[in-house]
């Protein structure tokens, strides 16, 4: 514990997550704008052209129905790749040394990361958000549930990023989950759908998507609606974060990917 | 109190290359250090396993009495590193990279900004502060690379080829800022392939040569070691052969040039006496290279290779 809250690793992680806000905010075209421009799209296309089409779901528009996944999407798609790419950036120009050969723990170095990658994540979303209050009305039923979930959601994806990045030897390698894996689990995560119009079998093979559960969690709290139990969604997140954190650890201790 | 104790270390990649076998070396406090040996001889390792971006095999290091595998961040803090190749962000600007150097190492940001002042206008990149690393030229980037392995004010410093294509002004200005620095106290452990810079700043070395030390003396005692020295005279008149000097080993290189090889104790004027004798007349005499080199070369060929 005292490696985290001594004086000197309290600057030092102060001094990556400075570092880290800088970078994303510095380059905000490339960091922040996109996810705000394809959340319009979706709102202007799937909320309020073919939305108006469609029946409530669960008493809610199709429009309001969207918005938590569209949300959660922004916080990890965002944590995720704020992440990997700067750590992997770090070590193509090799400036990872800088921190390698500081008498910085290793714990510090994936908790600075950890954190400017959830904040990248959850600024977006919050900016997500505040576009989707453009087309509709959200009156969020739990700011605890909301809160924590997407605290913990960014988290989690801010440090699937890091990890990708430690493992990752060329940039095809730090693009390639959120390409190939994370965004289509995203889109059959229940962004845009409700479960219960599955086929019982589909339900069943749809709730083995992690990303499915967090959506309908966060969705819980925000409109009071979800096809799951939120206890589980927490459960899941959290199990996977402490396995993720292991698992990092252990990555750093090794020096793989970073050390010879 | 040593500023560096190495104890059997070893290192073997995963490739199965032998890169270290059985190293030892104590560098005391205050000391001016010199690790030399060809390229691949394991110097870089050494330094990697320092500062802990190489993962040793086996063996003990203790920094400051700190050691390496029980007290990581109290070793580590005591230590500053300047690489051999560059390994900075290019896209960051001079002053954030130092600064966040001297964050890592848990130094205030107020007392960042300060010895980020002193040590960049010390090495004249103060003025380049607010410019992006990758607009420095060569030489800038190396005394950036100096600035920030002083942001913690490291008791030791390990410089890996520090005035590796530097120009000689530059170089110069280096030895003067490093032997200032080495007399307020900072103890310096330097790789270099420029021997005359090893010779003129260190006052120990160490030789390693395909993974293992093979000297290991103070630098003046080292250099007595050399039984003999190599000198290259320019004569006035052209000769068609080597001449014969007596007791003296003698080459020519071409019609003016003429190769002495001296043993310790002949003096030079053994060899001028000779040459008087022959009739021959010196226009200029130098060394072919510096005494370290000559030893250095002899203790790292090849048996039977002659230089």
């Amino acid at each position: 514990m005292n490696l985290i809250i001594s004086y000197p690793n309290r600057v030092a992680l102060y001094t990556i997550l400075r570092k880290e806000t800088t970078r994303f905010l510095r380059i905000w075209t490339q960091t922040l704008l996109p996810s705000a421009i394809t959340s319009t799209l979706y709102f202007i296309i799937f909320g309020k052209l073919i939305g108006s089409q469609i029946q409530p779901i669960h008493g809610v528009s199709y429009m309001q129905y969207i918005v938590p996944g569209l949300v959660m999407q922004a916080i990890m798609l965002n944590a995720y790749s704020n992440t990997s790419s700067s750590f992997f950036g770090a070590k193509f120009s090799r400036s990872v040394e800088e921190m390698l050969v500081s008498s910085m723990p290793d714990l510090t170095i994936m908790l600075g990361y950890t954190a400017g990658g959830a904040l990248r994540g959850i600024l977006t979303g919050c900016i997500v958000l505040m576009i989707s209050m453009l087309f509709t009305h959200i009156h969020i039923q739990s700011f605890t549930i909301v809160i924590l979930m997407a605290v913990l959601s960014a988290l989690l994806f801010s440090l699937g990023g890091l990890i990708n990045a430690i493992f990752a030897k060329k940039f095809d390698d730090v693009s390639f989950v959120p390409t190939f894996i994370l965004t289509p689990l995203t889109y059959l995560g229940g962004i845009f759908f409700s479960i219960s119009q599955l086929s019982p079998f589909w339900q069943k093979v749809a709730l083995l998507n992690p990303i499915l559960n967090i959506v309908d969690t966060f969705r819980q709290g925000m409109l009071g609606t979800s096809d799951i139990d939120v206890r589980f969604g927490f459960l899941l997140v959290t199990v996977l974060f402490l396995i993720l954190i292991g698992w990092c650890m252990m990555l750093l201790r090794r020096g793989t990917g970073l050390r010879t | 109190m040593y500023a560096l104790e190495v104890n059997h270390l070893h290192k073997t990649y995963a490739n199965g290359l032998v890169a270290l076998k059985d190293i030892n070396l104590t560098v005391p406090e205050g000391d001016f250090f010199a690790l030399l040996g060809k390229n691949g001889a394991g110097k870089s390792t050494t330094i990697g396993i320092l500062c802990s971006l190489v993962n040793k095999t086996s063996g003990k290091i203790k920094i400051f009495g700190h050691d390496m595998d029980k007290q990581l961040y109290a070793a580590k803090s005591c230590i500053g590193v300047v690489p051999q190749e560059f390994n900075f962000n290019p896209f960051e600007k001079i002053s954030q990279i130092v600064i966040n150097q001297a964050g890592y190492y848990g130094v205030p940001w107020r007392v960042a900004c300060q010895r980020a002042e002193k040590y960049l206008k010390k090495l004249g990149l103060w003025e380049k502060r607010h410019q992006p690393a990758m607009r420095l030229s060569g030489g800038m980037k190396r005394r950036l690379m100096i600035v920030r392995a002083l942001m913690n004010e490291p008791p030791l410093l390990v410089l890996d080829e520090p005035t590796a294509g530097v120009d000689i002004e530059l170089r110069h200005g280096l030895w003067e800022f490093l032997t200032e620095l080495n007399n307020s106290g900072t103890t310096i452990i330097l790789t270099t392939h420029y021997l005359e810079e090893a010779e003129h700043l260190c006052r120990h070395v160490a030789i390693i040569d395909h993974g293992k030390i093979i000297e290991d003396a103070p630098m003046k005692s080292l250099i007595q070691q050399l039984h003999v020295q190599t000198l290259v005279l320019d004569i006035a008149a052209p000769l068609d052969d080597a001449p014969k000097l007596e007791g003296i080993k003698c080459r020519q290189l071409d019609k003016t040039t003429l190769e002495i090889e001296l043993n310790i104790t002949q003096t030079i004027n053994v060899l001028f006496a000779a040459l008087n004798k022959a009739g021959i007349t010196v226009v200029s005499l130098r060394q072919k290279i510096n005494r370290l080199e000559e030893l250095f070369v002899r203790l790292t060929q090849p048996a039977g290779v002659s230089s």
